[in-house]
């Protein structure tokens, strides 16, 4: 008998209808009939176009890279902490940046009143990251810039300090966040119009393509437009058209493909189903690859690559009976790792409600290597291939997501849907949907709608804000003012200038301005008078 | 009731305050919102040009005492009437010290959506009464 009359639907064995978060419905079984199509029988890990994973080998030579996140408030704790990580043998850590920072103010500014300092690293001036990479090796650390809207400026910093400390920028490694498109979507630390803000991300590729091929500029980010309520559909597939935008406008400059795109990366988010978001990440890879060799003619592998950090998203982890966030959080570790990902990270279990402890944080670190060491992980690549669910799946996410994608080019485009507030509209209504689900128990989550019990309820708690180290910024932000060539700011902040109205790359006349110690502040205001600023589509 | 959702300060985390928007538009509510970034001088002025009934403060960073202090201040300042709350991430230990700051309610961190549109359902009904 011929397995495909075999297999039955739902209807007909009598049992419910399952629907996936995307809206895909799951059949009852799956059987081999349903992979005879699929393009992943033959395909090798390692081979175009990359289903299995990017490598031929992932994890049997080497693992994942672990590298959670941390943020320091000054740039002084910062280089303790760089110090610190040294001498254990770490090569690599985030920074994170205060919110004026992020946005363009300095500490002395008002709107900066209350901020300086509280979510990450305060940086007014390039003395800032002289104090933070003070007698720091750069050959061997690698550091992520976690910035957006002033990352032309942060990234000038870090190669204006390199190359005052006499390194070879041409070798310098190194990774920033840097993408501006997700900010319009969720989390918002975006200063200019639409299009200015992608010449600015552009202007990076072009400057590091052409003087430092070793660092990657961008990190597009899928995770914060999940966590602003996309399905994983719309997180790959507006990830991607973000990332295309950024492409095109490289393209646009004298840079080929395959100068600039093997150092294109991604962020994506994990939680929910665990087939659904394997399969997305699978599928998505699989797209990937074909949209940059065929559709922008790459000859190299590395260029198609999806290379990606994931881990736990915080959207899938609850304030109730926050040691259950554990149990999750190990879940989210194995499908990241099910899906051939390059770098993973996890939340702690207790971030929902308080400042995560020692332990908390060792936990979500032995959670990866107990997966490593104990569970065989990294014995065989790609282990789901094959399967008859992941396969169907993963061939129906790359046909989704470029259905989405062509939604988008419906829509004008991605600079347009994200200028008129299109996307940040279709996903704010979902995430109510979501939040709605939860609160009436259709979306089921375990100790907050079903499974729950009494229990004490958790306050939440914040780092205690530091008036004092604010207020030693600010003193030093005047001293620096006070002491810096004023003629020379000037000058830098004027050649700043003509070249945005010129349309020129921006980053040698901010590396300039910054070397001469103008401020983030300084340096903003000026592109602000000749971009404007982006004027934000009231939708929700 | 027609009520202004704002985004005082510089966090930019706006997912909870649109989910309250759609939330308080199904309850039957007229919402306008003020978007991401805005200083409480232009959040009181938006308030007064729209003749508000009500104006709710966003704050997840951690400066809500701070901002709800100003808040304070330009309401006094401007002689106005209008009651605010505030929501967030709010922790329980600072609900009563919003209060005394002159917010008329402040929403701990993990509030209902339906908890806070029955406050305003009571606050319509202490107003028509």
């Amino acid at each position: 008998m011929n397995d495909k009359n075999r297999k039955k639907t739902a209807e007909e064995l009598g049992v419910d209808k399952v629907h996936l978060e995307s809206g895909i419905e799951v059949d009852p079984v799956y059987i081999a009939n349903d992979i005879d199509g699929s393009s992943v029988k033959g395909e090798m890990p390692g081979e175009y176009p990359f289903t299995r994973g990017i490598h031929s080998t992932m994890y049997r030579k080497r693992p994942f890279t672990i590298r959670q996140y941390a943020g320091f408030a000054s740039p002084e704790e910062t280089n303790e902490r760089f110090q610190f990580l040294i001498s254990n043998g770490q090569s690599g850590l985030n920074v994170a940046f205060d919110l004026p920072t992020q946005c363009g103010l300095d500490s002395d500014d008002l709107r900066a009143m209350g901020e300086v300092g509280r979510v990450g690293m305060t940086v007014d001036t390039l003395d800032d990251f002289e104090i933070a990479f003070k007698n720091i090796d750069l050959d061997k650390i690698t550091v992520s810039l976690t910035i957006n809207g002033t990352a032309i400026i942060a990234i000038a910093m870090y190669i204006a300090m390199a190359e005052k400390s006499g390194y070879d920028i041409s070798s310098l490694r190194g990774t920033a966040q840097n993408d501006i498109l997700k900010e319009f979507i969720g989390r918002g630390t975006w200063i200019f119009p639409v299009d200015k803000s992608v010449k600015l991300v552009v202007d990076t590729i072009e400057y590091c393509a052409k003087h430092l091929p070793k660092y990657s500029p961008v990190s597009v980010c899928g995770y914060h437009i999940r966590e602003s309520g996309a399905n994983p559909i719309q997180e790959m597939s507006y990830a991607f058209c973000i990332a295309k935008a950024y492409t095109d406008g490289a393209l646009s400059r004298d840079i080929d493909i395959d100068d600039f795109a093997s150092r294109l990366s991604f962020n994506f988010d994990i939680y929910g189903n665990l087939f659904e978001q394997i399969a997305k990440f699978r599928g998505g890879r699989r797209l990937w690859a074909k949209i940059i060799r065929e559709e922008y003619g790459a000859k190299n592998d590395k260029s198609s690559w999806l290379r990606m950090i994931a881990g736990g998203g915080g959207g899938g982890l609850t304030k109730e009976q926050p040691e259950n966030n554990i149990i999750r959080s190990a879940y989210y570790a194995l499908i990241s790792a099910l899906s051939g990902t390059q770098t993973m990270a996890l939340c702690s279990y207790d971030e929902a409600y308080t400042i995560p402890t020692e332990h908390s944080a060792e936990i979500s670190l032995r959670t990866m290597q107990i997966m490593i060491h104990e569970m065989g992980i990294c014995d065989t690549v790609d282990p789901l291939g094959g399967s008859y669910y992941v396969e169907t799946l993963t061939d129906r996410f790359e046909k989704e997501i470029k259905k989405e994608m062509k939604k988008v080019d419906d829509w004008g485009g991605i600079i347009n849907a994200v200028s008129t507030g299109k996307i940040q509209e279709s996903v704010s209504k979902q995430a109510y949907e979501r939040e709605m689900g939860i609160q009436t128990g259709k979306v089921e989550k375990v100790g907050v709608n079903i499974f729950t019990r009494e229990e004490e309820s958790k306050d939440v708690e914040f780092h205690p804000y530091n008036q004092e180290a604010a207020d030693k910024q600010i003193e030093k932000l005047k001293h620096i003012k006070a002491s810096r060539n004023e003629h020379d700011v000037k000058a830098c902040l004027a050649a700043v200038k003509t070249d945005a109205e010129n349309g020129e790359n921006l980053m040698s006349s901010i590396i300039e301005a910054v070397k001469v110690y103008a401020t983030v502040g300084e340096i903003v205001q000026v592109m602000k008078d000749v971009y404007g600023e982006f004027e934000e589509p009231i939708f929700f | 009731m027609k009520i202004l959702l704002s985004k005082p300060g510089l966090d930019g985390h706006d997912v909870g305050v649109k989910v309250l928007a759609h939330g308080l538009i199904e309850a039957g509510h007229q919402v306008v919102y003020s978007g991401l970034r805005k200083s409480i001088e232009d959040i009181v002025q938006k308030a007064i040009n729209y003749n508000v009934d009500m104006v709710g403060l966003s704050i997840l960073s951690g400066t809500h005492l701070i901002i709800a202090k100003k808040m304070n201040d330009v309401i006094k300042e401007n002689d106005l009437e209008i009651p605010w709350i505030v929501g967030g991430n709010i922790p329980n230990n600072d609900v009563k010290t919003l209060e005394e700051l002159g917010a008329t309610k402040a929403f701990a961190t993990s509030t209902k959506v339906e908890d806070v549109i029955h406050y305003f359902m009571d606050m319509n009904e202490t107003q028509s009464q």
